[in-house]
């Protein structure tokens, strides 16, 4: 059975583009600000919504979103607030997955955690820090909710290692396009087209490339050779901008906005490389 | 034999990594089994303990303070007296003699009280690699001295401004780093934690202090010990000195968890006795976390123990109850402290004056028959000003401030 995110995928690819997939972490600037602003992202082009679970100790983020992750701790968003996020984005007929380090999901419980996600409308789930070795439990409980299990792959994978991610996801492949943090970076990394390729290699499952794409333009080079285009940092940023800067709500969104629908035209654009 | 070759001990450890860092980490534990059966590796690395680290440490009879106590004849393991002043650098030399035979040329490392930041550095100096040590910001000010040890000895030394500015955010920083370094840098973990192969590897070079401390105690007495008591932050020390020990089932194994104010008041650093089981720093284990899995910050007066996890292999050791835990909290560790420097005149460190108000305890309750070894980890010049706020010994003004405060 086709998933949601199959679905879109197979359309894109009639269509001759890459999807979009936008980041943003729950509960920034609070809970319903940040359901405004992923329904905004999605109202200017975003195909796919990952919402991210702020976490205590996000080893795989860099400044923005730790800042982000941080301030919505502080603010005291939970799980539940998680859940209820994915419910508000998925009703947009977005797929929404929820991005999140590993103990989280441990702590409230897998089969729990699969099954109110589900019942959310939520899609599936990318969990970077749980490796294949580990993934039994999560894979188990996401085929028995129907959910995508998306794991990442990254230019130090191996060959090996790259068979066995693709062996056990859903939906798509991730594949950081560098090694390092998130963030946004000048240039996105020349390792990227690289590793898409030796993910094709492997699978037919569609692959999505995340890590430093910040603008319309590097959109556009990554959707040459990636069937989807994840930004993430350079949204956050825009909101934690306008937080620091005072700015309202819907100057917040309407910036939020304007960049996602930049990335869209871009990903709508496919240019190769210019070297 | 633990681990299993994917780093589990029984259901802890493992490795819960992004993928970038999988690459690197088959890459070391490869590279750590080849230099182990290796023989010129193992000659070098038992050379430098010897004629530069100062090993074999001696043991120590604490003939007053057995006296004191009152109970069992108290045994010392003097890692105080190993350079740099801890047993810290028994695994730095380790890692970065593995770092140069895997062509890395630039080591980075957390710290907490700044003792493995110190040995990370004095390894590095050694043996010409570039090192960068993250620290807490909150620790860089509780341990300034140490700061200005590791900037003379040539290490960059970065304060980390993220979360709690702790322990746990040095070591987030740390990987941080490291997964867009990999090439040609080694992370030297200083504890027997993170993900495999680190809490194996650690045990291995840490384990020369029980191999050593059990030839002695038979040496010394005749007999095995009747309990070994360590301190146990991430458990580097009390992993290193129990391990020999293990078959020994009739050597008690006691480690001492931080108990801060209390473990009933929240503010600990108590993994075993006031956390549970979940995933931080790549492994599983016991951790001090909230009902969303959010980790909590701990607290001990003992920069080296203010840490909300545990090595994976203690969380077994507890489970199978092969070893068991208590907690000391800061003023009984503190007391312990100002009892040992004066009936032995020995200045111990404030993690290990964990070690020691735990013991008092097993030493009375099993009486003057028995013998116990207690690991006295490292040495306390670094914790001088601590204590003095802590006891009031400061002359002037600000001392008499600060004494209500001896977190400084």
């Amino acid at each position: 059975m086709q998933s949601r995110l199959d679905e879109r995928f197979t359309a894109a690819r009639e269509e001759g583009r890459s999807l979009l997939v936008g980041y943003l972490p729950a509960g920034y600037p609070t809970v319903d600000g940040a359901i405004a602003a992923m329904r905004a992202m999605v109202a200017a082009g975003v195909d796919v919504v990952e919402v991210g679970l702020p976490y205590s100790d996000p080893t795989m983020d860099g400044p923005v979103i730790q800042d982000a992750a941080d301030a919505a701790l502080r603010g005291g968003v939970t799980t539940a607030d998680v859940l209820r996020t994915v419910e508000a984005v998925a009703a947009t007929g977005a797929p929404t997955v929820v991005m999140t380090y590993w103990n989280p999901i441990d702590r409230y419980g897998p089969a729990r955690f699969a099954a109110d996600l589900a019942a959310a409308g939520g899609s599936g789930a990318i969990t970077p820090d749980l490796p294949p070795e580990e993934a039994a439990p999560w894979l188990a409980a996401s085929a028995e909710h129907g959910l995508d299990p998306v794991f990442l792959v990254a230019p130090s994978s191996s060959d090996a290692r790259i068979r066995l991610v693709t062996g056990i996801s859903r939906g798509f492949v991730y594949a950081a396009s560098l090694m390092g943090v998130t963030g946004a970076r000048v240039a996105v990394g020349t390792q990227a087209a690289d590793l898409v390729a030796r993910v094709r290699a492997t699978t037919e499952l569609p692959v999505a490339v995340g890590l430093g794409v910040s603008t319309g333009a590097q959109a556009a080079e990554v959707a040459a050779f990636a069937d989807g285009v994840i930004v993430g940092s350079a949204l956050v940023k825009v909101l934690v901008d306008a937080q620091r800067s005072g700015a309202g709500e819907a100057a917040a969104l309407d910036g939020l906005g304007r960049l996602a629908a930049e990335l869209a035209e871009g990903v709508r654009a496919p240019v190769s490389a210019s070297a | 034999m633990f681990p299993d070759p994917g780093g589990h001990f029984g259901r802890f450890g493992g490795r819960f990594v992004p993928e970038a860092l999988m690459a690197a980490l088959d890459e070391l534990t490869e590279a750590y089994d080849q230099a182990r059966a290796d023989e010129g590796f193992v000659a070098e690395l038992d050379g430098l303990l010897a004629t530069y680290a100062g090993r074999p440490t001696p043991l120590t009879d604490a003939h007053r303070l057995t006296e004191h106590v009152g109970g069992a004849r108290i045994l010392l393991k003097r890692e105080d007296l190993a350079h740099t002043g801890s047993h810290k650098i028994n695994n730095v030399l380790g890692q970065c003699l593995l770092a140069r035979r895997m062509g890395k040329t630039r080591v980075i490392a957390e710290t907490g009280a700044g003792q493995h930041g110190v040995a990370t550095a004095t390894a590095c100096a050694l043996l010409g690699l570039e090192c960068v040590v993250y620290m807490g910001e909150e620790d860089t000010r509780r341990q300034a001295l140490n700061v200005a040890r590791m900037r003379l000895l040539g290490a960059e030394v970065v304060p980390v401004t993220a979360g709690s500015r702790t322990l746990k955010d040095a070591i987030n920083e740390a990987m941080r780093d490291w997964v867009a370094t990999v090439e040609h840098t080694h992370y030297c973990i200083g504890s027997v934690m993170g993900p495999h192969p680190f809490p194996m590897m650690v045990r291995d070079f840490q384990r020369i202090i029980g191999v050593e401390a059990r030839a002695q105690v038979l040496d010394r007495t005749g007999r095995l010990p009747d309990a070994v008591v360590a301190c146990v932050g991430g458990g580097s020390n009390a992993m290193g000195i129990f391990h020999p020990f293990i078959p020994d089932t009739g050597v008690a194994l006691i480690g001492c968890e931080a108990g801060g104010d209390g473990v009933a008041t929240g503010r600990h650093a108590a993994a075993i006795a006031g956390g549970s089981a979940g995933v931080l720093h790549g492994m599983r284990t016991f951790l001090l976390q909230d009902e969303f899995g959010q980790t909590q910050v701990s607290h001990s007066i003992s920069a080296g123990l203010d840490y909300p996890g545990i090595g994976p292999e203690h969380a077994l050791l507890h489970e199978t109850g092969r070893a068991s835990y208590r907690v000391v909290d800061d003023a009984a560790a503190m007391a312990a402290l100002a009892l040992v420097a004066r009936t032995e005149g020995i200045l111990v460190a404030i993690e290990s004056a964990h070690a020691f108000a735990g013991a008092f305890d097993v030493a009375r309750e099993l009486g003057p028959d028995a013998t116990i070894v207690v690991n006295c980890s490292g040495r306390g010049d670094k914790d001088v000003d601590t204590a003095a706020r802590w006891f009031g010994l400061l002359d002037d003004a600000g001392g008499a401030d600060a004494a209500a405060d001896p977190r400084g």
